[in-house]
């Protein structure tokens, strides 16, 4: 049980150095862009596009939750008050 | 829905679905060419995740001294907001970086403590939603921790060295993307106004329902 926890937490401490070691070198001065891989490259239409559009989802999303919810309550109190009178 | 709430939101709702073609006819920066312009959403998100969070701050201090129900409502509510603006400043944040700076993400200042301030404000809500009888003081002291963050992060990048654009780069913006940029911080502060008072006041139906089921269970 003991060298089984040792061989887990020494796995467990290896896989950051494996990991960095798989990893491609960083260029040590500056590419140019035009040097990139293309695999790498991302077309900025694609990032501006992406953005703009998480953030229409988002606050869509957000403000027919809480449309939502508020008209639960609304209904809810409504209820609770003929209840009450 | 009062008229007010009524207006804000048709009025953000119009320049919501103006903004593209405003932001289109900003010129493009000279480095990083089209890239640039999710600052025209990235800055105002970023803007109203800090001041949802100095509103919650603000309210839960109030609520701390006074115990005014209706301070712990705004206070909800601008937590709420702060959580969702921040996850939109730290969503289309890295999608600029990532061709700006060739990387999603930096672990500097900046970065790192909004971050950090995200996860308070989530911190607080998941305290609200489970942390039972007596959550409201125990989120009410987190959101003013949350609060003490704000100016740390607007001026991090001043202070420590980062590639974070700094704070002057507002003030000396050129007219041409002034103008979409204060447009589009105009939008989120009216939608934020409204929601801030929608989801206020779902708060406030809240405290009445649960008191409403008490006398029931009473009588």
């Amino acid at each position: 049980m003991r060298y089984l926890r040792l061989l887990f937490i020494v796995t467990l401490l290896s896989v950051p150095a494996v990991a960095a070691a798989q990893q491609t070198p960083s260029p040590d001065e500056f590419v140019p862009i035009s040097e990139i891989p293309a695999e790498e490259r991302i077309p900025a239409i694609n990032l501006v596009a992406a953005a703009y559009a998480f953030v229409w989802v988002a606050l869509f999303g957000y403000v027919w939750s809480l449309g939502s919810r508020l008209g639960k309550a609304e209904a809810d109190l409504a209820r609770l008050e003929r209840k009450d009178h | 829905m009062t008229t007010a709430v009524k207006a804000q939101l048709g009025i953000a709702a119009l320049m919501f679905a103006a903004s593209p073609w405003v932001i289109n006819a900003a010129p493009h920066e000279a480095t990083m060419g089209l890239v640039y312009k999710i600052y025209f959403y990235h800055m105002p998100s970023a803007w109203m995740f800090m001041l949802g969070a100095i509103v919650a701050g603000v309210a839960s201090a109030r609520f701390l001294f006074s115990k005014r129900q209706a301070s712990d409502a705004t206070a909800v509510a601008a937590a709420e907001l702060a959580v969702v603006f921040g996850l939109l400043a730290l969503v289309t944040g890295p999608l600029w970086a990532r061709k700006a700076w060739g990387v999603w993400w930096v672990w500097d200042a900046r970065l790192t403590s909004s971050l950090m301030l995200f996860l308070i404000f989530v911190a607080y809500l998941l305290l609200r939603q489970f942390g039972g009888p007596g959550s409201e003081k125990l989120s009410a002291g987190l959101a003013l921790f949350g609060m003490a963050n704000v100016p740390f992060i607007y001026v991090s990048v001043n202070y420590w060295r980062t590639l974070h654009p700094k704070t002057s780069v507002v003030p000396t913006l050129p007219v041409a993307m002034g103008i979409p940029l204060w447009f589009c911080v105009t939008a989120f502060l009216l939608l934020f106004l409204a929601l801030l008072s929608l989801r206020a006041t779902l708060e406030k139906h809240r405290t009445r329902i649960d008191t409403l089921y008490l006398s029931h269970d009473e009588a």
